[in-house]
């Protein structure tokens, strides 16, 4: 269903070549080169191009004007020391290590009361849903500012029962916590992949459970949540790559500035500053080849663990 | 159980033959078997959750709308929906707020997104035609590449890209949005359509050939036709994705005439003060409502195409 299960099952297939493949090998280049140009095109030019010379870029000093000038590993040495890198760093961690397993726990919540052949679920479906696509522009960052805010909708409700609530974005400490709640509402994509894994299922097993004599719970730790965990596995990989880039959110609540005192910097919003704001693009190449390591590493890591906690059926 | 998931966009499209029944079934008639009370006040808990968990998390949206409509003194103190009278001025006062009236930025986004759909349609599925019906050296290791850059994050391009861009004299046109589409580079499509065209019969494509078809021929008569429910998937969420577009705009287009409109809605944030919610929530409500009716006529794709492949 996923890329990720191609991209395993890609490095596993290394079965030696058959009779058949190779006649076929070669047969249709031509045609195949042509319906792949303007992929390759891009690859080349779009993707592998740029991403070799970020990679220079990162080795240099160069602010679009002059030459790019050879400074070797200067700007990892800076990022070494730069406490504003180290804090965003912060920042961007909290926000994926605490709002990707809260929206994904929301998501699998939700999922499994959807789940039960509710009468109502296609609403019910399409309102959890609604979030996550309006979730990414401006305006819903926007009602954010808002509704956070010291005079916002949030603090008027904690008005009617009494509570004098804190300006939420305009506090360093609750800052973060808003943009995280935002990730969170948008729970709904992941939502619709569970239960689409919940349906995959196969009803006798919990007739079989029931048979034996198992209760609620044991059948969710027993039955679902090794048959879901394929599934758990690839939100929570994709869920961490998109959260380590996220951007509009943090730029348009904060007004550009990652603030309050840097508390909502992320590493992306930093990086933006550093490259398109005082146009430091040595060093910005640099962040976002160590912002690709980090990201690589969790992603590593993720699949290191998943042995560990990933149940494959077959 | 993964290989199941995987064959979903070809059982649910197409006639292909011989796919297993949706193993759902039988536990949905189980729901209305079941009349007993336990089950029917288990139901209504169930209900009672979902109503106050769905109701919280639109009730912002809601009140975003509401407040569109309301003086703007109001907005900081009414936490409720009820509206005592219309006040449309929000919606002339933010229209012509900025020095374009706001019809400019949705037309400057329209052409943004129709270029992106037609560059993500040709050039997308032409490179899953060729990943999943052709033969050709390097195919398992181009494949490879194409699911690793779905994951790339596009900040390790996007120096290099903007430094192509700008020496070109493309900043401030709305080329460098649209021309990577061109180039198949959101490769989540390509990898959709590589799915849903291993769904479809072979035998159909033998047929065609048969008759003489080429490659290009297949390709327009018996693939495209054949494809339709993946190419509007791509669609909806090319439109999605592309009109909320706010990095890629707000790098390239500085110059007003040029703005998308995330771009201007941010202009608008910042030369505003604090008085003029109104106006903001009004061009907010504007700029979201084609989002919401694609969502409204679109769902069926949306849904299938992320329980298919993951996508956002």
């Amino acid at each position: 269903m996923s890329a990720i299960n191609e991209l395993t099952s890609l490095s596993r297939r290394r079965g030696p070549i058959t009779a058949e493949e190779k006649k076929a090998n070669g047969r249709d280049n031509k045609a195949a080169y042509i319906f792949l140009m303007p992929w390759l095109v891009g690859l080349v030019a779009i993707t592998i191009g740029p991403m070799l010379m970020s990679l220079y870029l990162s080795f240099t000093d160069y602010n679009l004007i002059q030459a790019p000038e050879w400074v070797g590993l200067d700007n990892f040495v800076r990022m070494f020391s730069d406490a504003r890198l180290h804090n965003s760093l912060g920042v961007t961690f909290t926000y994926v290590l605490v709002g990707v397993p809260l929206q994904l726990a929301v998501a699998l919540l939700i999922a499994l009361v959807l789940d039960k052949g509710l009468r109502a679920l296609p609403f019910y479906r399409s309102i959890f849903y609604l979030p996550s696509l309006l979730g990414g522009s401006v305006a819903i960052a926007i009602l954010w500012k808002q509704i956070f805010g010291t005079t916002g909708l949030v603090n008027q409700i904690l008005a009617v029962v009494g509570i004098q609530g804190p300006g939420w974005i305009s506090d360093p400490s609750t800052a973060l916590g808003s943009i995280i709640l935002l990730h969170v509402w948008t729970f709904g994509a992941p939502m619709i992949i569970f239960l689409a894994g919940l349906r995959q299922i196969p009803n006798m097993y919990y007739e079989a459970a029931e048979v034996d004599g198992a209760t609620k719970l044991q059948k969710f730790w027993r039955i679902t949540l090794p048959l879901l965990s394929p599934i758990i596995f690839f939100n929570l990989v994709l869920q961490i790559i998109g959260s380590f880039q996220s951007f509009t959110q943090a730029f348009i609540v904060s007004g550009g500035n990652g603030g309050p005192s840097d508390s909502t910097m992320f590493f992306t919003l930093y990086l933006y500053q550093k490259g398109f704001g005082q146009f430091d693009m040595g060093y910005a190449s640099a962040m976002a080849w160590f912002l690709l390591v980090i990201i690589g590493a969790f992603t590593a890591i993720n699949f290191i663990a998943a042995k560990y906690w990933v149940f494959y059926d077959d | 159980m993964t290989t199941k998931l995987e064959a979903l966009p070809a059982a649910s499209n197409k006639p292909a033959a011989g796919k297993p029944t949706n193993p759902r079934k039988p536990r949905e008639s189980r729901g209305t078997l079941a009349f007993s009370r336990s089950a029917r006040t288990k139901a209504l808990i169930k209900h009672a959750i979902l109503i106050v968990t769905g109701g919280v998390m639109i009730y912002p949206l809601l009140w975003m709308v509401v407040s569109s409509l309301r003086a703007n003194e109001l907005i900081f103190r009414e936490p409720g929906l009820w509206l005592n009278s219309l006040e449309m001025a929000n919606y002339a006062d933010g229209w012509s707020a900025l020095t374009h009236p706001f019809g400019h930025y949705m037309l400057n986004s329209a052409v943004v997104v129709l270029g992106s759909i037609l560059g993500n349609l040709i050039s997308c599925s032409m490179a899953a035609y060729a990943f999943a019906r052709l033969q050709f050296t390097g195919q398992k290791i181009f494949f490879g590449i194409m699911l690793l850059t779905i994951m790339l994050p596009f900040h390790v391009v996007i120096v290099p890209q903007y430094i192509l861009f700008s020496q070109i004299g493309w900043v401030n046109t709305f080329w460098p949005l649209i021309v990577p589409k061109l180039l198949a580079t959101d490769a989540f499509f390509v990898f959709l359509m590589v799915q849903f065209i291993r769904g479809i019969p072979k035998e159909l494509d033998e047929a065609a050939r048969i008759d003489g078809a080429g490659h290009p021929r297949i390709f327009l008569r018996v693939i495209l036709p054949l494809m339709v429910p993946a190419l509007a998937t791509t669609t909806i969420f090319t439109f999605i994705w592309t009109w909320n577009d706010f990095f890629g705009a707000l790098i390239y287009l500085t110059d007003p005439d040029m703005f998308t409109v995330p771009v201007a809605l941010r202009a608008f944030v910042d030369s505003q003060s604090a008085t003029s919610w109104g106006s903001l929530f009004a061009m907010s409500i504007v700029s979201l409502l084609p989002v919401f009716l694609v969502f409204l006529f679109g769902q069926r794709f949306l849904i299938k195409g992320i329980a298919t492949t993951g996508i956002k």
